[in-house]
């Protein structure tokens, strides 16, 4: 029997060997052993992680906290590689090998004809390495690592087809639009090591009331809770990973990349870093309501209006980024109204379902050869039956429907948000709780929108793809399947140790007054009984399948109505279409005005001050000087010589007279 | 105070030889001028009582340095008139710092020091012999130091024949090296053959 | 009146002197400025004996003679030179000697 820190040790270590092997010997070993390597080193960091999160449910709660290695020590402050396993982690790493896992054996049909094949799945495998660091860290510092790490991946695979110029640009954007994020990460982070000094999180977390209790002046006498500042920062960096308005902007173009990186980084796992970060710093965030509130308000927002974008996009992996946006922003007001737990519950339901959806939507490009528009598809149902029904599964479980695994916890959240404690204060309150609730008729009128528009309906693309229709090979459906299972039901059977039971003792800490699940807990008696509830209690069902009905009678029933729509809303519409300028304000404003920055530092600060002033000057000085100097080297001999005697004389007349 | 005059009267002899040897124009004569400046030095050290040292600087300075200096200086055939040529331009600037450096120096020794200094020699023991005390440190305490210098001059004999050794085109010499290794079978082939009868 | 340390200093002190003088006046002729040099090793040969006897310690006269001794090596290298130089160049004036100049 291994002892645990070797197995620790191994979950970690296998995905990002099998990556460097893949990476740096992929054209010598070939793909299919590229393929088997990653495949087998990703499948067993799954079952080590599956193994250890069962073992981890007998007890009361389980954590193991240690450190490895001693990176650096200046002053106080260490710099260390640790690991913390505690039940949030190993969910996390469960959630995170599993997908992953799927996605390995999914892409070996998906990308079987790319030159790239072992670059992609030493990617993916180094991706795995990385999320794994970031979510088993037990310090700042290596959460910082996973943190870049995991954003350095999704660069690479973003713009994996280097060549297509859109993705270049697509990677680049996410890319930049990390780094403000990122910015106000590390200025959170220092913030926190300037409190306390150190980068340990339980430290950290024992010094919490002190940072409480700090002030922090930053702008003239204005005082801040440092607690607030520095939670405010650490959402920051959240926002730009966990793609939340208005550092959102990255996420629909990072679908330049390939299917399988869409589902795996850019909904599943790598996005929901900032989620996870947030419940990992919950005894921080709890005492500041403040930032408690600002996350909630900007969850609320990324929630319903980028549901709404949805709605118009026709590239179908659009539209279920739209749908991962929207999916964000409620974890995100989970987080707000102190549901960490449902946040977290969330988070996994939607891993699997996205997945699903995701990998799903993979499955119909390649049948129809690379075409994303919905609007040159329709009536897939009989040529792809597979792909049909676990899709059917995914949407199903992404609008919330009655039973399967989006329904337990989005349900719940929406209770949480619901009972909150910021219940009757006004306008965050209704900001919030309408946004969930008008937010699950917009996921559900999207959904069905693709749904319907992909699979029913009129067939409307050209004869030559409809001729070669069908459903891909095994390797594409067998993930489809394994995944439409979790996200049917999961739900059942997490729902009450996550939510209601002990499952986050001693992980997840909440202020008392805070805890609206506690709250919820004496209501919920058992799976099924939450069911029934929500048919008699709940509008969030009724607004679901309202979205449905919806999107049944405008896509299927009378397909013209749509265009007269578009017609008539032209104003509205082209707020959409243009995602509320966000771009034109990321990608045009501020660079024009950092350019013209830019180009005036260039142009007088470098090149006149710094070019020609200090390094060309240091340069023509030092020849300009030289050309006098070298007048003195005259080459006659009594020349040095009588220096000599000069320097000797000045010597004796500073030595005898001053 | 027989010694006092003796000592100033060589002392000005031989300033006025080391003035001769910097003015001549001839470099004959500046030659000449300096041979006459060791021999008030070596009176000089004499008086000192530094008897060994005296003789040698007559010995091998007289004696050997500057009759190499006339040597080179006749050997060489420099053009007189063109060496006569004047003083530099230098000279005024150079005196002057000369006599800037004579103040100075002599400022140094006889108004810095200490006092102290400024006695007379140590007093010797009778039957003081220097050549003997100075052989007696020479070749115990400073041995080493004697066969290095021994070293230096034979390698300033190797390097002064290195240095103006040179082949001279037409010049019959034998090589010796050369000559021992000869095989005799590229000088000589003995063939047989018949006698003729 | 006792002649004692001081005036040797001072005799040798003028003597160097004046050797650097000469180095100064002379620019026609290289032997002129050996000369100059072994005046120079003179005046510093007065100053080891006269410490050495006023300090009634012989070593400095060793040093003197360590002195005299390199002080022939260095004026027979220093001719030779002076003789390879006046063949291959049939001067030996100083100011057509700039071959240093950068």
């Amino acid at each position: 029997m291994m002892d645990i820190y070797s197995v620790h040790l191994a979950i970690v270590l296998l995905p990002l060997i099998a990556a460097i092997v893949a990476g740096l010997f992929g054209s010598r070993i070939g793909r299919s052993a590229a393929h088997w390597l990653t495949i087998l080193a990703v499948g067993s960091s799954f079952l080590l992680s599956f193994s250890l999160l069962l073992n981890s449910l007998s007890g009361d709660f389980y954590t193991e906290n240690y450190t490895l290695y001693t990176w650096a020590i200046s002053g106080d402050l260490r710099m260390e590689i640790g690991f913390l396993v505690d039940r949030l982690s190993l969910l996390m790493m469960s959630v995170v090998t599993f997908v992953s896992l799927m996605v390995h054996i999914y892409t070996i049909g998906y990308m079987h004809e790319d030159p790239g094949y072992q670059r992609f799945f030493s990617f993916i495998s180094l991706f795995t390495f990385a999320m794994l660091m970031l979510v088993m860290s037990n310090n700042f510092l290596q959460l910082f690592f996973g943190w870049e790490a995991v954003g350095l991946v999704s660069y690479l695979l973003i713009g994996f087809w280097f060549k297509k110029e859109s993705a270049v640009t697509a990677n680049l954007k996410a890319f930049l639009v990390n780094r403000v994020g990122d910015f106000g990460f590390l200025l959170g982070i220092a913030g926190i090591v300037m409190f306390t000094n150190s980068l340990d999180y339980y430290e950290v977390f024992e010094q919490a009331n002190f940072i409480a209790s700090q002030n922090l002046h930053i702008v003239n006498e204005t005082s801040w809770n440092a607690m607030t500042v520095i939670c405010i920062l650490l959402f920051i960096g959240a926002m730009g990973k966990s793609a939340q308005a208005p550092l959102h902007v990255w996420l629909p173009d990072s679908m330049e990349g390939p299917t399988p990186i869409s589902a795996l980084i850019h909904a599943a796992t790598m996005v929901t870093a900032g989620i996870f970060m947030v419940a990992r710093m919950s005894p921080l965030f709890e005492l500041s309501e403040t930032a408690l509130a600002f996350v909630l308000v900007i969850g609320a927002i990324t929630a319903f209006f980028m549901g709404l974008l949805g709605i118009i996009q026709n590239d179908i992996k659009r539209v279920v980024a739209y749908s991962t946006l929207s999916q964000l922003g409620y974890m995100t007001v989970a987080l707000g109204v102190s549901a960490y737990g449902a946040a977290i519950f969330h988070l996994m339901t939607h891993a699997f379902f996205k997945a699903l959806l995701f990998l799903a939507a993979g499955s119909v490009i390649i049948a129809m050869h690379h075409e994303q528009d919905i609007r040159k598809m329709g009536g897939l149902k009989k040529y792809m039956p597979i792909t049909y029904w676990t899709s059917l599964i995914g949407s199903l479980a992404l609008i919330g429907f009655p039973g399967s695994s989006g329904f337990f916890s989005k349900d719940a959240l929406i209770e949480a948000v619901k009972y909150s404690h910021w219940d009757g204060q006004g306008a965050i309150y209704w900001i919030a709780y309408l946004s969930v609730l008008l937010g699950v008729f917009i996921t559900a009128l999207y959904s069905f929108r693709m749904f319907f528009l992909v699979f029913h309906g009129k067939e409307r693309m050209d004869k030559k793809t409809k001729s070669h229709l069908h459903e891909p090979p095994k390797v594409v459906t067998m993930p489809l399947i394994l995944l439409a299972i979790p996200s049917l039901i999961i739900g059942w059977i997490t729902i009450e140790p996550i939510l209601f039971g002990s499952y986050f003792n001693e992980v997840i800490y909440v202020l008392p007054e805070h805890d609206v699940l506690r709250n919820m807990a004496p209501d919920f008696h058992g799976s099924f009984d939450f069911l029934i509830h929500s048919f008699s209690a709940g509008l969030a069902f009724y607004l679901a399948l309202a979205g449905v009905l919806t999107a049944w009678f405008l896509y299927i029933k009378k397909p013209y109505i749509p265009a007269i729509i578009n017609s008539k809303l032209k104003f509205l519409v082209n707020l959409l279409e243009e995602k509320y300028y966000f771009d034109k304000l990321w990608m045009s404003v501020l660079p024009k005005t950092g350019k013209a920055i830019g180009y005036f530092l260039w142009k007088q600060g470098d090149e006149k001050i710094i070019d020609n002033g200090l390094v060309n000057g240091t340069a023509s000085s030092v020849r300009s000087l030289s050309f006098v100097m070298r007048r003195l080297q005259t080459g006659y001999l009594y020349h040095y010589a009588f220096a000599m005697i000069l320097g000797l004389i000045s010597i004796l007349t500073w030595l005898l007279w001053v | 105070m027989f010694q006092a005059i003796l000592f100033y009267a060589f002392s000005g002899l031989l300033l006025a030889a080391a003035l001769g040897v910097i003015f001549s124009r001839n470099p004959v004569h500046a030659i000449m001028f300096l041979v006459a400046a060791f021999f008030q030095s070596a009176v000089l050290w004499l008086l000192a009582e530094a008897e060994f040292l005296a003789i040698i600087l007559v010995l091998v300075y007289v004696g050997a340095v500057m009759v190499l200096f006339l040597f080179v200086v006749m050997m060489l055939d420099i053009n007189i008139e063109e060496a006569r040529g004047g003083l530099s331009k230098y000279a005024p600037l150079g005196l002057i710092i000369a006599a800037l450096m004579i103040v100075e120096l002599i400022q140094v020794i006889r108004f810095r020091s200490d006092g102290e200094v400024l006695q007379g020699f140590a007093v010797t023991p009778e039957n003081y012999s220097n050549t003997e005390a100075l052989g007696a440190v020479l070749y115990t305490e400073h041995v080493y130091a004697f066969e290095i210098a021994s070293v230096i001059l034979l390698l300033a004999i190797v390097a002064a024949i290195t240095l103006t050794m040179r082949k001279r085109p037409g010049l019959k010499a034998q090589n010796i090296s050369e000559q021992v290794a000869v095989d005799p079978k590229d000088r000589m082939r003995i063939i047989k053959m018949k006698s003729e009868s | 009146m006792v002649i004692g340390l001081d005036h040797y200093l001072i005799i040798s002190a003028v003597l160097f002197t004046l050797a650097i003088a000469g180095i100064f006046i002379n620019r026609k002729n290289l032997i002129l400025l050996l000369m100059c040099i072994e005046l120079m090793l003179l005046a510093v040969n007065f100053n080891f004996i006269a410490f050495s006897r006023h300090l009634g310690d012989e070593t400095g006269q060793v040093f003197v003679f360590f002195i005299l001794t390199v002080a022939a090596a260095e004026a027979a290298i220093g001719l030779a030179i002076l003789v390879v130089l006046f063949r291959n160049r049939r001067s030996i004036n100083v100011n057509e000697l700039d071959e240093m100049k950068g």
